[in-house]
């Protein structure tokens, strides 16, 4: 169709995945908006009642199928309009910055913040440095299959596992 | 399923940096997209109606229109929906005004954006399912917090209406900041011959329940059904037995407490009633000065009080209400004009502020509506007002205008020359701000014909030269330096948000500005509302009002509650949780995350416990869907399946056009 070439960007975008409650974040986009605060065009902000609502899932989901960063915003602690739904899921986003690291992808492409409603300015600031620091980071590499094991961890394994023994990892060094 | 798009150009807020046309044409590759179109204003009338006509022609049964914010207009396209016969859930929208048209000039990737923004929608949209609202019961009682004007006027309203009206207001008496004010502008009638009645229609209102002295300790509950626990602190006087003689306060014999009322220009027994019109007209106990609660020794106003209501045991209690509508009222404090330094405030006897001048020029002030300085006793003959004190100064963390200082400089200067006709007063202004009705008038009159001196600048220091004050300033019309030499200098202090909005804005789960105001819904079509439903604000909690806009808002928030309890039932959301029974295995971790309390432990037929949601308790914030292990417990509408399906189209995909 002939639009399609019109709809080709200059240079890409990177993907950047956003999960933003709708009482004080969201809030806080459309203020940025109304008063038209420039920002990159990266993000696309995918709304949710509360960051309690915020499954640590969605995040490692969006990071696995190829996007670059994600950043998610809740409301400030004490100001969440269902009373404590920030508190469970800062809990959550500490669990999963740590589950992160181990998984091989970077945790610094994700990030956690607390905007409100009135806040266009901080948001537009949120924005800007999120995406200046994906773009650092650069694309997100391609996650390979497979299980993250060498092939001769996973022989010592399966030879403990036929002999009814315990993981060769977990057992006490004599 | 068969789904319509519409973008929307929002005649060019949309269309100038956003390729409109081109995101219709792609968005009709989406999956079970059969009609796309782009038009100039989907929200108007004619939008409305291409919607119905295209659901109706087309066999819709999804619909996304990508336009502005969904906290702008959801409400409106799906009321279009339910009229063409849709459910109303049935309706996505993509944000393409506010998070991308008004934030980059980049058309090209704008467009992008606004596309995969409306796949993220389409994506969503397949999921949806149609959501039928429960009806519930309302109860018709109303809680007004904050008994100043816009609070009492709100109160009044809904009382004649014949709706029960629970009013809580911190301070002894209600009245709030007019009840100090000695005239209004630009009327210059009596503050309290207006206010004074309005007071008395509270305490007589048979409708009207008044705690003085009492703050919300606590709100649960949701609209047409709060529960909220309020605080009576202790005054150690029986107030259902005290009728305000006053026997006490002639008594008692500790004199040196601050008069908070009179802000502090005079000071006052330790029992007091603050003043004679106060209602409710009670005497209370300030702890801080009572020979009895600090020594243990005194309790003369117990051996004069007539009715023997005195109550040195006295502690807090604790009341508990059930209403269906809360209107916040909470109002203003003044800025703490100390911060500065260079104007001796708080240090030089004779720098005043305004509201303590008010006190001073009020015949039943401790004056007795003689104007004389703090320091000798004298009276002044030379006035200088120094306005934006604590308005318009970012330095200071109050860039904001207070909106009314102008007004009430004009009407103290023109006061001050009705008090005293041979004295002169000075004004020091940064603009002249008089947008009401008679207002740039009453200031015009106020040099015209009352020959107060305006000068155009800001005051850089004030410093005493023996009993004097200079006043040293510039002004920027004429270019040059001006010294005054002040028997009195008045601050025009501006108005900052009460202490403790903060936390009673988290009480009732509303937001504040960065300020400490309470935020509107929507600053200009909901000025009233907050995005908590059951919760309206009025007045000056909101930011600096003056009376008329505080008693206009005070009548609006009213109107609201009215509204809302002309319904018998209301319906409630359907976008709350549901339990998969058959996923349950009975954990019941999300009852123990729910922050309200809204699921309950059910047993099935064959004795298994499992978790059901109170539908009318329940808020909709999903913090349960992500506690279940089992994935048993699903919000509606932003479902695990909805919200993976939004981060599939976005991320799996990579642009493929
Ligand atoms: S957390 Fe899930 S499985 Fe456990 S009781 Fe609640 S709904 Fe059932
Ligand atoms: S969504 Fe779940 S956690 Fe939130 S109020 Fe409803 S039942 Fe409670």
């Amino acid at each position: 169709m002939s639009g399609s070439t019109g709809l080709l960007a200059e240079g890409q975008d990177l993907r950047i995945v956003g999960f933003l409650c709708n009482w004080c974040s969201y809030g806080g986009a459309d203020t940025a908006g109304v008063a038209r605060c420039e920002q990159p065009t990266d993000l696309r902000v995918i709304r949710v009642p509360c960051s309690g609502r915020i499954d640590p899932l969605f995040i490692a989901r969006a990071l696995i199928s190829g996007a670059d960063g994600v950043l998610v915003s809740g409301c400030h602690p004490r100001d969440c309009h269902y009373a404590e739904g920030n508190f469970y899921a800062r809990r959550r986003f500490e669990m999963l910055k740590q589950f992160l690291s181990v998984t091989g992808i970077d945790p610094e492409r994700f990030h956690y913040t607390w905007v409100s409603a009135s806040e266009g300015q901080r948001w537009q600031d949120v924005v800007t440095s999120f995406t200046d620091r994906i773009h650092k980071l650069g694309p997100a590499p391609k996650l390979s299959g497979g299980t993250g094991y060498d092939e001769e961890c996973l022989k010592e394994i399966a030879a403990a596992v036929a002999l009814g023994d315990e993981c060769p990892c977990h057992k006490e060094k004599a | 399923m068969r789904i319509g798009v519409f973008v929307c150009h929002c005649g060019s807020n949309i269309a100038a940096t956003v390729d409109c046309p081109a995101v219709a044409e792609q968005a009709g590759t989406l999956q079970d997209v059969v009609f796309t179109t782009d038009t100039m204003y989907t929200c108007s009338e004619p939008g409305q109606n291409e919607i119905i006509s295209a659901i109706k022609e087309q066999k819709l049964d999804g619909v996304v229109v990508a336009s502005c914010s969904p906290r702008m207009h959801e409400a409106t396209f799906r009321r279009a929906l339910e009229r063409a016969g849709l459910n109303r859930y049935m309706l996505e929208m993509a944000n393409i005004r506010e998070h991308v048209s008004w934030i980059g000039k980049n058309k090209p990737r704008n467009t992008i954006k606004a596309f995969e923004l409306v796949k993220i929608a389409v994506a969503k949209l397949r999921n949806n399912n149609p959501l039928h609202a429960n009806k519930f019961d309302v109860t018709k009682r109303v809680l007004v917090i904050g008994g100043g004007v816009a609070g009492i006027q709100a109160a009044l309203d809904c009382a004649d209406a014949g709706y029960q009206v629970v009013m809580v207001e911190r301070e002894q008496s209600i009245g709030g900041k007019m009840a100090k004010i000695d005239k209004t502008f630009p009327t210059v009638d009596c503050s309290s011959c207006i206010l004074g009645p309005k007071m008395v229609d509270v305490s007589q209102h048979e409708n009207i329940t008044l705690y003085a002295m009492s703050e919300v300790e606590k709100i649960e509950g949701y609209v047409g059904n709060f529960d909220v626990q309020v605080r009576k602190k202790a005054t150690y006087v029986n107030w259902a037995d005290c009728t305000g003689c006053g026997a006490c306060m002639e008594k008692c014999p500790s004199k040196k407490n601050v008069d908070k009322f009179n802000e502090g220009i005079s000071k006052c027994t330790s029992i007091n009633i603050p003043f004679p019109q106060a209602i409710p007209k009670k005497a209370a106990i300030d702890p801080s000065g009572c020979l009895m609660l600090q020594k243990g020794k005194c309790g003369v106003c117990a051996k004069v009080c007539p009715t023997k209501c005195i109550d040195f045991e006295q502690k807090d209690e604790i009341l508990s209400e059930k209403v269906g509508a809360v209107i916040a009222a909470t109002g203003y404090d003044m800025f703490d004009h100390s911060v500065y330094k260079q104007y001796g405030a708080g240090q030089y006897p004779d720098v005043i502020t305004s509201l303590q001048y008010e006190r001073l020029m009020n015949a039943s002030g401790p004056t007795g509506g003689h104007i004389v300085r703090p320091s000798d006793g004298k009276e002044p003959k030379k006035v200088v007002f120094v306005q934006c004190v604590g308005s318009r100064d970012p330095s200071v963390g109050r860039p904001y205008c207070s909106g009314f200082c102008c007004m009430y400089t004009a009407k103290q200067a023109v006061l001050t020359k009705d008090h005293i006709p041979d004295s002169d007063s000075y004004v020091f202004y940064m603009d002249i701000r008089s947008p009401g009705k008679g207002y740039d008038e009453f200031t015009r009159r106020a040099q015209e014909q009352y020959g107060v001196q305006y000068v155009r600048g800001r005051v850089s220091m004030i410093y005493p030269k023996g009993d004097n004050l200079i006043v040293r300033g510039a002004d920027t019309l004429a270019g040059t330096q001006v010294e005054v030499e002040a028997d009195l200098v008045v601050l025009a202090v501006g108005a900052e948000s009460a202490k403790n909005a903060p936390a009673l804005a988290e009480k009732m789960r509303i937001s504040y500005d960065s300020y400490g105001f309470f935020m509107e819904a929507h600053p200009k079509l909901k000025p009233v509302e907050t995005n908590t439903a059951g919760v309206y604000l009025a007045g000056s909690c909101l930011g600096p009002r003056d009376i008329p806009t505080s008693v206009g808002q005070g009548s609006a928030a009213a109107a609201k509650v009215m509204t809302l309890f002309s319904k018998d039932k209301l319906e409630s959301d359907p976008q709350v949780s549901k339990v998969n029974a058959s996923r349950c295995v009975g954990c019941l971790k999300c009852a123990a995350t729910c922050p309200f309390g809204a699921i309950k432990e059910v047993t099935d037929r064959a004795g298994n416990v499992k978790a059901e949601v109170i539908e009318t308790v329940c808020q909709g914030c999903g913090i349960c869907t992500v506690t279940c292990p089992q994935g048993a417990i699903q919000l509606q509408h932003f479902t695990d399946n909805q919200i993976l399906a939004e981060v599939n189209a976005l991320c799996q995909a990579q642009l493929d056009f």
